[in-house]
């Protein structure tokens, strides 16, 4: 009886492990340090770095990290009169996975809402980009970066505060 | 026994030392590849090798983390993996008494490049075990109040040398015991135990051309420093280091010293110029580069500079085909920046942008050229998606700026 539950576990265990995408053994095996082409990819053919105009109404600025950290992030948004991002722009004083974070989140919320931006969580850029556990926290601040843009925003739209004080 | 002197007196009448001077091997971009794969003792097909091979290497410029093997010290190593493959402590045959000799050698190779005495020389594993039986001493103190002043001849991270004659000075007056890691300045500085008063000096094989898994202590006789070995076993080295000295490697270790000692002063000044041209390369064509560590006592070699409002890890993977190294904390396993860095006094945000270039023997002017030309290409670049490059060129001060603490 016990026999014929381990079997069962057995093939369960080997069914998941055949069915779950391979990753080449050089990915797996690699290093912290050496850099995932996605990684390398953002900073040789690099989107969206710039700046906007960040006096303007429909412009939301977030400014996170610190330089005595080794990470600052500044990524902005435009948005358009139907709560609509339709233009993204961010630059980054941080490591190769710092840059590719950032870059990956203003690719993201391109085309999408206010509301829908928000979903974008740290989890998904870290799987997209294949960051090892050490770069989490860049992920994070990207997070970070897209809320605060976007809280940014909102404040420029309150009626009473006008234009936004500079972060 | 008198077998064995005879041996001796014959095989250190010919002496071990390197050839005639071997032509520096070739640098530049080579077609040979990067393989991530261990490496297995029965070859692999042919198929993955091929496509290994098309892979191109970086240029090497992190001297100061491992040197290549200088050929010379090749040549006088592949005998005694080969050929003379005897243990040094048997006593009873010519494959001991020969291996003997050699190790004898290289004993005293390596005490004339620091001007010790052959038999104040210990062979180990490398610097890091010495440095632990250097400080090891401490514990194993006899008097109460013993005591011990460790300091490094030249810092490996910022190139910076320490006063050494005048440390040697001051411990040998208030009877303090002096230890010193050498590894990054033994055969490219001038040292010498007795003009600087050393009790204890350690040395590392890889780091001046010779192999890695060897090194040296140095202990000073008279006055006798006693120290306490790490392991116990046969009792070779004089009872300090248990465990049979591997005769190829010291033979290496001993063939870096000699020719470390022949090539030091024209590899001194090539180094300076080399060095040189780097700093007033960069330094011309980029503005905001701080250079770290004091610029008069300073090893040539190493290089760190800090390149503002560009983060090191970023430059490192942007710099793909150079091998270089950075004191960022995105570099280290820990995420803390270089402790050197803080230690002098840096800004943070300084000591994550910094970078060290290390110029070695094998230093061509045309890698210099090349990381220089590209370094400045993609510091330009990186600064360009800077915000903190941004902002200062607004004319904000950023050191008025209330960040967010992540």
């Amino acid at each position: 009886m016990a026999a014929a539950g381990v079997g069962r576990l057995r093939r369960a265990a080997s069914a998941l492990l055949l069915r779950a995408p391979r990753l080449p053994a050089r990915e797996l095996s690699a290093p912290a340090r050496l850099y995932h082409k996605k990684v390398v990819d953002h900073y040789e053919n690099p989107r969206n770095v710039g700046s906007l105009d960040k006096t303007s109404k429909n412009v939301g600025t977030g400014l996170v990290g610190a330089p005595a950290c080794g990470d600052v992030m500044k990524l902005q948004i435009q948005v358009d009169e139907k709560g609509k991002i339709v233009d993204a722009r961010f630059k980054t004083f941080g490591c190769g996975s710092a840059i590719a974070s950032s870059s990956l989140a203003t690719e993201w919320v391109k085309g999408k809402t206010v509301e829908e931006a928000l979903t974008i969580k740290n989890t998904d850029i870290a799987k997209e980009l294949c960051l090892p556990p050490v770069k989490l926290h860049c992920s994070m601040l990207a997070e970070d970066a897209i809320k605060a843009a976007l809280a940014d925003y909102k404040l420029k739209q309150e009626p009473k505060t006008g234009e936004a004080k500079k972060k | 026994m008198l077998l064995r002197t005879a041996w001796r007196r014959v095989a250190t009448a010919a002496p071990a030392a390197p050839g005639p001077r071997a032509k520096a091997p070739t640098r530049g971009l080579r077609l040979r590849g990067i393989d991530l794969t261990p490496q297995s003792a029965v070859p692999s097909d042919a198929a993955t090798a091929l496509e290994a091979e098309s892979v191109l290497r970086p240029l090497y410029m992190d001297v100061q983390a491992t040197t290549p093997l200088d050929p010379r010290v090749l040549d006088a190593m592949l005998p005694y993996l080969v050929n003379y493959y005897g243990n040094p402590h048997s006593r009873t045959h010519a494959y001991g008494w020969e291996s003997e000799a050699a190790m004898e050698c290289a004993r005293q190779q390596v005490a004339s490049l620091i001007g010790a005495d052959p038999r104040e020389i210990i062979f180990t594993s490398g610097a890091t075990e010495s440095n632990n039986i250097a400080i090891k001493e401490l514990e194993a103190a006899i008097q109460p109040d013993t005591s011990l002043v460790s300091v490094m001849t030249v810092n490996n991270e910022i190139g910076v040398k320490q006063p050494i004659k005048e440390i040697g000075q001051i411990c040998s007056s208030r009877k303090v015991y002096f230890h010193t890691d050498a590894a990054q300045a033994v055969g490219k500085i001038p040292l010498d135990v007795n003009d600087m008063k050393i009790d204890l000096m350690s040395i590392s094989g890889h780091k001046i051309y010779g192999p890695k898994g060897v090194g040296a202590i140095y202990i000073r006789r008279r006055p006798r420093v006693r120290v306490e070995p790490l392991q116990s076993g046969g009792g070779q080295e004089r009872g300090m280091r248990s465990g049979t000295v591997p005769t190829p490697l010291v033979v290496g270790l001993g063939a870096a010293c000699e020719v470390a000692q022949q090539e030091m002063k024209y590899d001194h000044k090539r180094i300076s110029k080399l060095a040189e041209r780097l700093i007033q390369k960069i330094m011309t064509s980029l503005p905001d580069v701080v250079m770290n560590g004091d610029p008069e006592h300073h090893y040539p070699g190493c290089i760190n500079l800090s390149f503002a409002y560009v983060e090191g890890e970023s430059l490192l993977m942007a710099l793909k085909d150079v091998a270089l190294s950075s004191g960022s904390a995105c570099t280290s396993a820990s995420l803390e920046p270089s402790y050197v860095l803080r230690a002098i006094g840096t800004d943070e945000d300084l000591a994550h942008s910094s970078i060290r270039f290390g110029i070695g023997r094998f230093t061509t002017e045309e890698e210099v050229d090349y990381t220089v030309e590209k370094c400045i290409h993609h510091v330009k670049r990186l600064r360009e998606m800077s915000p903190l490059w941004e902002m200062v060129q607004d004319g904000i001060d950023l050191k008025s700026i209330k960040w967010t603490q992540h």
